[in-house]
């Protein structure tokens, strides 16, 4: 496909004034950062929930002082209720997946060097694009509001399983405006990703620049494609399950509840609804939504190792073929979440087959980048530490998937913590790893200062060593048959596996607490730090042939013109041993 | 950057592969000389540029449909289906949403000769040539808020039946399938109301590619309401 003419964005005048510039900003780059920050606080929320919930398990009747001022019905005394816990549960949930997880890496660090990337002056729709980010802000404040209510927030999982969620008040607190809040936060979140997708895929199509043709754009911006491509469909299939849920909640439609339903001692005065048609909903929508956590992750650790190994992946097509491929299969796998819901057994053959297929385009990608790392002279910095972090997470996680994946495994292991270890260490470490390794890679094009080597090299090791402490003992107390979202563990079987748990609660305060030398690394290096060089990394993409910070325009009115794709390394030329997108000098065979 | 347009061509000519396929006899990609029109180096989208942006929401819009209707094939499954007597208000509605569809594509082909001229010289594009063109869409205005007048009165008689959106899972259906095609039309119309203004504004900065993709926006409405009414009479 021939690229479109060069950039067409008419970009207004640069603004002036606080409010244009930082707050109600149609550039991109503030947009991506503003994405980044709303990230980086729904983490600190969430870790801290998650420090609450391992608290609560290894010392149930302990006090958290203050915790009653937050919610009186939750947590009487500081002493969290089993209920409190479903709740906190909850939210670290929703938070992590559609807070962090899809915000950070595909909308905070797609907005600001997509267009960059591609060598255009902003995304197609400006305007848009702000209101995407207020959109997705005033998602968050509802949800955080739900702290905040009488009876808290809901406790019915962020997967919001119906007629659990769909009932309201009898059913336990928090169900009451708790999940309506949480309805109604979600789907404006949809909306709000709605249109960040629109807009990626608008300005991949239609704005690359001169010579940028599709197979010439950089691994991120494949994967921010791809992931705005399932994004798209995801999020627009979940907004109406939101709406249908919702319904249920205030109007009085029986959509997910069934008749002749008692909550207690209720008579729900519901009929002829189904609870299925909601996880069918939840899941279609649920599974491409994991492979948008990671897809970005994968574009951003390609980009990381091949500027840190100095020589190109052994093949991007491939990369970007199996990533394309991922996409796709990850429309056909959701009821793998429903092994044991009580669907037809035929249909879990049925799902079982491309779920074990998408672990091959998945292998592929990983054997490229050890193939290509095999004999690579890597360069060992924070980013490139947390790139290579990825690919172990990744397999490790992974790998538990191919167990999870067969429905005879799955009905012991459905629901145990086998399953929380496995989400955990692909989405809640390998995708946190790519951010890390993006903001490494990244924030001196971003912010025109180095970060400091050295605490980056130490929050790398204590991630690494920690969560491996906290999620790999997961599967081994899931095989013995630890259940998931308990409050505590009372049965006798559990009594010798406690110690693990407080091994596990151990690792994760400690992990946390790691996490500090991140967030002083990056508030002090944003202000302090060494000033960055345009290309600190002797890297080749677009994003490097521009200032740092790059200018309002992108490229100073310039419109780059590109000649090869962009990961030109190992190769002679004038200026060492790499050759930028942007220059016509000579190429390795494409 | 190339020191002369010469160098490339003769580099390339000695490469073994070629990158940036240029057509033979062409001259090599230059970077493109800023032609200045007000902001340094900025140029304005390229006329008749591409609707994509448009067709992307379309599909989403679309994929959002189908959950709705998967949902209403899921929910048929249990038993307590009772038919809906449809009003017969909703008929006359399709045929309004359909004109107002043929009045659009009027005044869209007006506002295409109108800059036809103005880009042969003939003439400037103002209030006065666009005139035609804004008769036809102010014609669509009224069908499209006919449309949505409309349909609350199908709402309305509906309740009279009894119907609200709690009743039974046939009107739980039909409301939220009618009500969330009939927001969707507001935001068509909202879309229809700024060509409008910007038809009637004393400089016309309204390029053919807004008419186009407010129109496809607008034609798509068409198409899913008649795609809505089959499965409504169909399976409700």
């Amino acid at each position: 496909m021939s690229s479109h003419a060069h950039s067409a964005v008419h970009v207004p005048p640069a603004p002036t004034g606080f409010w244009r510039k930082y707050i109600f900003s149609i550039d991109h780059k503030v947009i991506g950062i503003q994405y980044y920050l709303l990230a980086l606080l729904s983490v600190t929320v969430g870790i801290l929930l998650s420090v609450l919930m391992r608290f609560h398990l290894v010392w149930p009747t302990a006090k958290v002082p203050g915790l009653e001022l937050l919610s009186k019905v939750g947590a009487p005394g500081g002493v969290i209720t089993p209920e409190y816990y479903l709740s906190l549960l909850t939210m670290h949930g929703t938070l992590m997946v559609f807070f962090v997880l899809t915000n950070a890496p595909f909308a905070g660090f797609g907005n600001y060097f997509l267009p960059i990337q591609i060598g255009t002056e902003d995304m197609a729709f400006p305007k848009f694009n702000m209101m995407s980010f207020w959109v997705t802000f005033v998602a968050f404040l509802i949800l955080i509001t739900a702290f905040f209510i009488p009876d808290g927030p809901p406790i019915s999982g962020w997967t919001a399983y119906a007629p659990l969620s769909a009932v309201g008040n009898d059913a336990g607190p928090g169900l009451g405006w708790g999940q309506s809040l949480w309805g109604i936060s979600i789907a404006v979140f949809c909306i709000g990703q709605l249109l960040g997708s629109l807009n990626f895929i608008a300005t991949t199509l239609d704005l690359r620049a001169k010579g940028m043709t599709l197979m010439r754009m950089p691994m991120p911006t494949w994967a921010w494609f791809i992931t705005a491509c399932i994004g798209l469909m995801a999020f627009a299939v979940l907004f109406p399950a939101c709406i249908l849920l919702i319904l249920d909640k205030v109007a009085g439609t029986s959509f997910f509840i069934p008749s002749g339903l008692v909550v207690g001692d209720k008579l729900q005065p519901h009929a002829g609804g189904s609870p299925l048609l909601w996880q069918h909903m939840f899941w279609f929508f649920g599974h491409p939504e994991v492979y948008i956590a990671i897809l970005p992750g994968m574009g951003i650790v390609s980009h990381v190792l091949i500027a840190n190994m100095r020589k190109p992946m052994l093949s991007a097509k491939v990369i970007i073929y199996s990533m394309m491929s991922i996409g796709f299969l990850s429309w056909l796998v959701w009821g793998h979440h429903m092994f044991v819901s009580g669907m037809n057994p035929f249909s879990s053959l049925l799902f079982s087959f491309p779920t074990l297929t998408i672990t091959i385009p998945a292998t592929i990608v990983t054997l490229i980048w050890l193939g290509s790392l095999y004999g690579a002279n890597i360069q060992i910095n924070s980013a490139s530490l947390f790139a290579l972090g990825f690919i172990s997470m990744f397999v490790s996680g992974g790998i538990s998937g191919f167990f999870l994946a067969q429905p005879s495994i799955d009905i012991y292991l459905h629901a145990t913590y086998f399953v929380v270890g496995h989400f955990h260490m692909v989405m809640g470490v390998a995708a946190i790893f790519a951010i890390f390794s993006g903001t490494y890679f990244w924030f001196p094009k971003m912010t025109g200062h180095m970060m400091n080597e050295t605490l980056g090299k130490l929050h790398f090791w204590f991630s690494f060593i920690g969560t491996y402490c906290i999620f790999m003992p997961f599967h081994y107390l899931g095989l013995i048959g630890n259940v998931r979202r308990y409050s505590t563990f009372v049965d006798d079987f559990m009594a010798p596996y406690l110690p693990v748990h407080k091994f596990v609660s151990i690792a994760a305060f400690v992990t946390g607490a790691g996490q500090f030398l991140f967030l002083f690394n990056l508030i002090y290096s944003r202000f302090r730090g060494a000033p960055a060089p345009d290309n600190p990394w002797n890297a080749t993409s677009l994003e490097w042939s521009t200032s740092s910070p790059p200018p309002w325009n992108n490229f100073g009115g310039r419109h780059p013109v590109v000649y090869h794709d962009p990961y030109q390394y190992g190769v002679k030329g004038s200026k060492g041993d790499y050759v930028m997108q942007d220059s016509p000098e000579t190429v390795l065979e494409e | 950057m190339p020191s002369r347009p010469a160098d490339v061509l003769e580099k390339r000519a000695l490469m073994s592969i070629t990158t940036f396929p240029p057509v033979a006899g062409q001259a090599p990609p230059l970077p493109p000389q800023s032609s200045v029109t007000g902001i340094a180096g900025i140029k304005p989208r390229p006329v008749g540029g591409s609707s994509s942006g448009i067709w992307v929401g379309i599909f989403a819009i679309t994929m959002s449909f189908a959950a709705f209707t998967s949902a209403l094939f899921v929910r048929q499954g249990s038993g307590d289906w009772i038919h809906v007597v449809l009003p017969r208000l909703i008929y006359a509605n399709t045929g309004v949403l359909l004109l107002s569809s043929i009045s659009l594509e009027m005044s869209r082909r007006a506002f295409a000769v109108a800059q036809g001229g103005a880009r042969d010289g003939m003439h400037e594009l103002t209030r006065s040539t666009l005139s035609s063109s804004l008769l036809w869409l102010g014609i669509t205005l009224v069908l499209g808020f006919a449309f949505v007048a409309g349909q609350y009165l199908v709402w309305k008689e509906l309740a009279a039946q009894g119907l609200y959106l709690a009743t039974t899972s046939n009107s739980s259906f039909l409301y939220v399938l009618t009500v969330a095609h009939a927001l969707h039309v507001l935001g068509g119309i909202t879309g229809l109301m700024r060509l409008a203004v910007r038809m009637t504004r004393k400089h016309i900065t309204l390029r053919s590619r807004s008419v186009t993709n407010t129109a496809i926006y607008w034609h798509f409405m068409g198409a899913l309401w008649l795609y809505l009414l089959l499965v409504i009479t169909v399976r409700l």
